[in-house]
């Protein structure tokens, strides 16, 4: 990959965030198919989850850091990551004491927002940490 | 009531992730109230077995599969003994933290990864199947190693680094250990594969995978071949990390999960006593001499540290009942005395501005009060006679005697003199010392790292009475019994189960 | 058996990896290949000859499947390994910012 500079921030080149802003939408709508559909075909939350955090990485990749911040800002997704482990969590304890609780759809679907809010996050963390780094070392 | 221990820690961490922008003192309300609401129903479930009798365990299967086909929980006598010395020590950790913890930023990524932890450690002591253990087990130790480089410095960053390296391999052969158990008995539930490990007989796989569990776990209980990074990670970590690490994370991880698969799954045999033995006395005379020569105060705590973790070792592996109950009673009041000198290092740093043993003076006459509570860990750890660890490294001593095993004894009694020499030699100028050799005071002690020492300190007092039966029996009788009764914890668990 | 025993050597790979290559990220990768080693290991364990999928169905007469708990116990393994990866990783990054190399020999401030 080419670097450019101080345009490193603003993204990539034409082409490549013409095609991310055509595709985003239909990955992120393969991600959430993958996460309800882990029934009997292959898939499941975490799959699901992953192509999610996916769609977000590839968004942060073509505009930059900040584009993709704004959309999804990190105490938001501190927010998410919260709130959904806590629904999962409830569930699963309800699911203890009340027999046949149906949650073939939620269970999924808080893994896989779980999965993508981690993962987007920890990519966000070492993003942030490595562009700290290459500030220090180009400051030297 | 089972799954709160688990779930109780686990949703109160992500709750103070999510009000990570409101008030600290909120955050801290949530951390101490989690830890006080686990210490609460580990305190009833100790009362709840010691009335069902010594062979009552609480089992409860998830999803209302029975054992071999679903995961299962199960909290016996040992388990709820374990919990009670956990969440103990966890809410006097969390209660130093709240004034300790200041001086980082962040400070609900500390709870939330310590609440974590707790939950993980509580997973690891309810679970009544080998990879459930396996699964809580590598939870806590992801949020130990994120603790002990909670600072960034890069003193924390590089223990971090080797402590998790280290724990990593070690889960890596405990994980291949679990898949040759698995190969071999075709089941994952602890209660359902004795069974299944009775009837099969001894095999070469079995010998594999007690190789396997006796490295892995033995790394992370920091048995003497494997120590070498309990000095880095304990020494470097915040204070009350290191006493929750040094305090229970390592007798969990370590000793606990070694108790419960020779002890319950496997049924001890010579050869695995043996193992067990040269390991424990491995480690408390390399221990106690690498301690000998520390000048950094929490250094020289983590090394008595690993030589205290073999008494324990080396009371489970003489195996009769009065050693099992000198080993868990050793066990409870390390994490007892160990947890309170950790937090007390932590308050000596923060008066005294240093670790450095040779540049601290005259605590005493600073901050009386970290200087007392010092001293009645120390006394205790040293064996001076009324306080708890006098008795508990008297009764390990006494059952080597009567196993006829006269040399471990031998060996107890020259470590325990070692460990009063190294703690006179060190602790004696640090509290006492000429004042006027000393650097200025730091800073005043706070209330709230205060409290949990004294706690600590009336606990540590008061450990010797566990030997008068009425609290004894409550208290230990239940985990011992479920130590001495081997691989019929299959049948105390089926039993629970109709 | 020869699968499984393959799955040792990888096993032993991962291992030296950790204990000969001084370089940290070198390392990282070793405990990725010994964390591999051992869930290939347990997932080869419930394979079974001609086994197909662990999933009933009520119109297909069923034979030989592949045991289902193993690749539940594996997929749990494979997500804590990427957690303890993640974090070596980032305690990498660290470890780079304070000590200006990856060199393991070079970053000893704690001795003894």
């Amino acid at each position: 990959m080419k670097r450019m500079g101080n345009t490193e921030d603003r993204g990539m080149t034409l082409i490549i965030k013409t095609v991310t802003r055509i595709t985003l939408g239909f990955i992120l709508l393969y991600g959430i198919y993958i996460a309800v559909s882990g029934h009997v075909e292959p898939g499941g939350g975490f799959a699901g989850g992953v192509i999610v955090a996916l769609s977000l990485v590839h968004v942060m990749l073509a505009f930059g850091k900040e584009a993709a911040l704004n959309r999804l800002h990190a105490s938001g997704l501190r927010v998410i990551l919260g709130l959904s482990t806590l629904v999962f969590l409830t569930i699963v304890v309800l699911g203890f004491r009340c027999r046949g609780l149906v949650s073939e759809i939620i269970i999924p679907i808080c893994q896989a927002v779980i999965t993508a809010s981690a993962l987007f996050a920890i990519f966000v963390a070492l993003v942030l940490l490595s562009k700290k780094d290459r500030d220090a070392e180009e400051g030297k | 009531m089972e799954i709160s221990f688990i779930a109780i820690p686990l949703a109160s961490a992500f709750v103070v992730a999510m009000i990570a922008n409101l008030d600290e003192r909120i955050q801290d309300c949530i951390a101490c109230l989690a830890a006080l609401a686990t210490l609460t129903l580990s305190l009833f479930a100790i009362t709840v077995l010691s009335g069902a009798g010594s062979s009552g365990a609480i089992v409860y299967k998830v999803g209302g599969w029975v054992p071999p086909f679903g995961v299962s929980i199960v909290i016996d006598g040992l388990a709820a003994f374990m919990l009670v010395t956990v969440n103990l020590i966890a809410l006097a950790a969390l209660f130093y933290s709240t004034g300790y913890m200041k001086k980082y930023t962040d400070k609900w990524k500390f709870y939330a990864l310590f609440l974590l932890l707790l939950a993980g450690i509580n997973g690891v002591l309810v679970s009544g199947d080998v990879f459930n253990l396996y699964i809580f087990m590598e939870i806590a130790a992801i949020a130990a190693y994120a603790l002990v480089a909670f600072g960034t410095t890069a003193e924390e960053l590089e223990a971090s680094f080797k402590y998790a390296v280290m724990g990593t391999v070690a889960s890596c052969f405990i994980f291949l250990g679990i898949a040759f158990l698995y190969g071999y008995s075709s089941t994952l539930n602890m209660a359902d594969m004795a069974s299944v490990l009775a009837s099969k007989g001894p095999s070469g796989a079995l010998l594999l995978a007690s190789v396997l569990f006796l490295m892995g776990f033995g790394l992370k209980a920091a048995l003497a071949p494997f120590h070498a990074w309990l000095a880095y990670a304990h020494s470097s970590a915040p204070a009350p990390v290191s006493a929750m690490l040094s305090g229970v994370v390592i007798k969990v991880l370590g000793m606990y999960a070694i108790a419960r698969i020779f002890f319950n799954v496997f049924g001890i045999t010579p050869v695995i006593s043996f193992m067990i033995l040269t390991l424990a006395v491995l480690s408390m005379i390399v221990g106690s001499m690498l301690a000998f020569v520390q000048s950094d105060i929490k250094r020289m705590l983590a090394y008595s540290t690993v030589s205290q973790i073999g008494y324990v070792a080396l009371g489970l592996g003489v195996g009769t009942p009065l050693a099992i109950f000198g080993a868990l009673f050793h066990l409870f009041n390390h994490s007892l005395f160990k947890s309170l000198l950790f937090l007390n290092s932590g308050s000596i740093e923060r008066v005294a501005g240093t670790r450095d043993m040779g540049k601290i003076a005259g605590i005493l006459d600073k901050a009386p009060l970290t200087a007392y509570t010092g001293l009645v860990g120390a006394l205790s750890i040293c064996g001076v006679p009324p306080l708890g660890g006098f008795w508990s490294k008297f009764i390990i001593i006494l059952a080597c005697i009567q196993a006829g095993r006269p040399i471990l004894a031998l060996t107890a009694v020259v470590v325990s003199i070692l460990t009063l020499a190294y703690y006179f030699k060190s602790y004696t100028p640090v509290l006492f010392g000429n004042v006027t050799t000393s650097k200025q005071i730091k800073a005043k002690s706070l209330f709230t790292m205060n409290a949990p020492m004294v706690a600590l300190t009336v606990l540590v007092a008061l450990a010797a009475f566990i030997l008068i039966p009425v609290v004894g029996n409550v208290f230990m009788d239940g985990a011992v019994a479920s130590l001495v009764r081997g691989i019929s914890y299959t049948d105390v668990v089926f039993e629970a189960l109709k | 058996m020869i699968s499984y025993m393959l799955c040792l050597v990888l096993f032993s790979v991962g291992l030296y990896c950790i204990l000969r290559k001084r370089n940290v990220i070198k390392i990282i990768i070793g405990i990725g290949i010994m964390e591999y080693a051992a869930n290939l290991f347990f997932v080869l364990l419930g394979y079974r000859t001609h086994g197909r999928s662990p999933i009933y169905a009520i119109d297909q007469e069923i034979k030989s499947m592949v045991d289902p708990l193993t690749q539940s116990v594996v997929l749990t393994g494979i997500v804590l390994g990427l957690s303890v990866t993640l974090l070596l990783v980032a305690i990498a990054i660290r470890i780079y910012e304070r000590y200006g190399t990856f060199d393991i020999t070079k970053i000893t401030k704690l001795k003894g």
